[in-house]
């Protein structure tokens, strides 16, 4: 069997360049499985020194009690309840806010804009994203903070509703992004068939599309939540930073995400104070990784339908 | 009696007046993001500037951190930003071409693609408690640059990750198909066509997270950035891997939280400049996508 120019061609190669291929496509193998690696190691290292308290804590009293009292001397008490409280409220509140702007300004670039309208909305909402969560943060404490006080019936500026508007504006940015493409992934024949029957845009949008896009508008709303719940340094500022069961809008709260941040650096390594840290970081990613699968399942079975 | 010709029936009136409505509302929603982002960039701007000034960002905080610069926490966020970006934008870019050009379809790719997606979505607490775990205790690092800048790593690589993919994903398959019938491998294809046509568009997934990771404060809050020290003025190789660094993120969150009496007008400086310097980062990435867009030959 003679050879075909193509296989000549690479056997006349020289060794080194060979070897040096192989070598390469090893190491981007090797990157390629390092994402599975790095959310191993993750969980695994938050794991690994969270551990020694598990078997103390009594689950029940854990997740059902409000008393936070990690340094009491007499009787040391781990309650996240009001915590887990804090960050659903917060979350839910936010996710009440962000839903509907999120879901109508997708529609709005999506649907009613072209050209150079569209070119810029969609530029300022990827700028929206990219303010840091720290300024966030600071605009709560010193901006928001003082105009709820002034024009709102709250005793105290940093509460569950501040907390929550500043999120809103955080999560927007993703859930317009993530919905926009949603509705961009709808086949335009969808939409000339509406047009066809003589449908204005509204009625394609509200009959046609949303229906259509339902799945992946529905992994922007999770992912936004994801973005919510796993949020630190806004909350941190923005809540008022109160352990207890939010009773009205603008009580204050305390979320599980600023509890770590807000202790971490006041205990010292190994005690018991900084395992629970750890378990209550173990806890949010758990949350999270539920959520995002919930997301991506989400968005998968947009693609198995179309696909 | 005929209707009148050119004119809407009760229905079409309704319809029409439907259609006014939905519009209006949603551009109303658009607004009413669009229009808040505006007014606090500007307040900020506003309640900021007496303080800005050239002296401003190249001096060492004084009295306290209630006068002075911010030297050390600008210097330090650059260093954090630079390694961080160093370590995680080989890895992400070849695990994205290992994603789109060499995997099939197969379960440990979606097990590659879930992992990539759940870390994009792990909190930033969470990467901060990792970091600590990880690099600062079990390593051994210490609280230092090096430690930040691993766990910043980590977190802005699922990011690198997604957009290099796009970048990869939009150069037509017929170019590599005709690399591959002029019998180059598949390494001699993505080293000399597809890398050449990804490569501004992977440069701007890496600049937006320039500024992503720029303004990140929990994951450094415990693996390495502190809350005050002093480095040479001006000298920008100032700090070494092993030090533990100031950065603006952290130095505007200990200036509203932890230090008393400080002039109205500090955090708002440093907001400012943390912000502009963001803002700044990504408007250059978003040029650079849309000349690119113009250029493009496909």
């Amino acid at each position: 069997m003679s050879e075909t120019p193509l296989e000549t061609l690479r056997r006349h190669r020289p060794r080194w360049d060979r070897v040096g291929e192989r070598a390469v496509e090893g190491l981007i193998r090797l990157c390629g499985y390092s994402a599975i690696l790095f959310v191993l190691g993750i969980f695994l290292f938050v794991f690994r020194e969270g551990a020694p308290l598990l078997p103390k804590l009594d689950w029940g009293r854990v997740l059902l009690s409000p008393e936070w009292y990690p340094t009491s001397r007499m009787h040391v008490r781990y309650g996240v309840a009001a915590m887990i409280a804090g960050t659903l409220s917060v979350t839910a509140l936010a996710m009440v806010l962000a839903v509907p702007f999120g879901l109508g300004a997708a529609i709005f670039v999506s649907e009613f804009c072209t050209g150079r309208v569209k070119e810029t909305l969609k530029i300022v909402i990827e700028l929206l994203a990219a303010i840091p969560s720290i300024v966030w943060g600071f605009i709560g404490l010193s901006v928001t903070n003082r105009l709820i006080q002034t024009y709102l019936p709250a005793p105290v500026g940093l509460n569950l509703f501040n907390a929550a508007c500043l999120l809103a504006l955080m999560s927007v940015p993703i859930i317009v992004s993530i919905g926009e493409d949603a509705l961009k992934a709808v086949p335009d024949s969808y939409r000339e068939a509406a047009l066809a029957l003589g449908a204005t845009r509204w009625q394609t949008v509200y009959r046609v599309l949303l229906p259509a896009a339902r799945h992946g508008l529905l992994a922007a709303v999770l992912l936004g939540v994801g973005r919510a719940i796993g949020e630190t340094m806004a909350v941190l500022m923005a809540t008022g930073h109160a352990n207890q069961f939010p009773r009205s809008l603008f009580d204050p709260i305390r979320t599980l995400t600023a509890t770590i941040a807000a202790e971490l650096g006041e205990t010292a390594v190994g005690s018991d104070h900084y395992r629970m840290l750890f378990v209550i970081g173990l806890m949010l990613f758990t949350i999270t990784f539920i959520v995002n699968l919930l997301a991506d399942l989400a968005v998968r079975g947009v693609r198995n339908k179309t696909g | 009696m005929n209707p009148p010709p050119f004119s809407l029936s009760p229905l079409g009136r309704r319809r029409q007046r439907q259609e006014r409505l939905a519009q209006g509302v949603l551009a109303g929603m658009v607004l009413a993001l669009v229009l808040p982002l505006l007014a606090l960039v500007g307040y900020l701007l506003v309640k900021g500037a007496p303080l800005l000034s050239w002296s401003f960002l190249t001096t060492n905080p004084t009295q306290g951190m209630r006068a002075g610069g911010i030297w050390p926490a600008l210097l330090g966020t650059i260093y954090l930003v630079v390694m961080a970006l160093i370590v995680a934008t080989p890895v992400g870019v070849l695990c994205a071409i290992y994603l789109n050009e060499y995997a099939r379809e197969t379960w440990l790719t979606r097990l590659i693609h879930l992992a990539v997606v759940n870390l994009a979505g792990v909190p930033s607490i969470v990467h901060a408690l990792f970091g600590l775990g990880a690099f600062v205790l079990f390593a051994g690092l210490g609280r230092s640059i090096l430690a930040a800048s691993l766990t910043l790593a980590i977190m802005t690589l699922p990011v690198i990750i997604t957009s290099t993919r796009e970048a990869l994903a939009a150069v037509p398959m017929a170019f590599r198909e005709a690399c591959w019938n002029v019998g180059a491998s598949r390494w001699q294809t993505i080293r000399h066509v597809v890398l050449p046509n990804a490569v501004s568009g992977i440069l701007t997934g890496v600049i937006l997270q320039v500024s992503r990771t720029a303004g990140e404060t929990a994951p450094i809050m415990f693996t390495g950035a502190v809350f005050y020290k002093k480095i040479a003025a001006g000298d920008l190789f100032a700090y070494s891997l092993r030090d533990q660094c100031m950065a603006l993120s952290m130095h505007l969150y200990t200036v509203t939280t932890q230090v008393t009496n400080a002039p109205e007008a500090l955090p708002y400086a440093i907001a400012v400049v943390l912000l502009v310097a963001v803002l700044a980062v990504n408007a250059l990435a978003i040029a650079l996508r849309v000349r690119l867009r113009t250029r493009k030959k496909w």
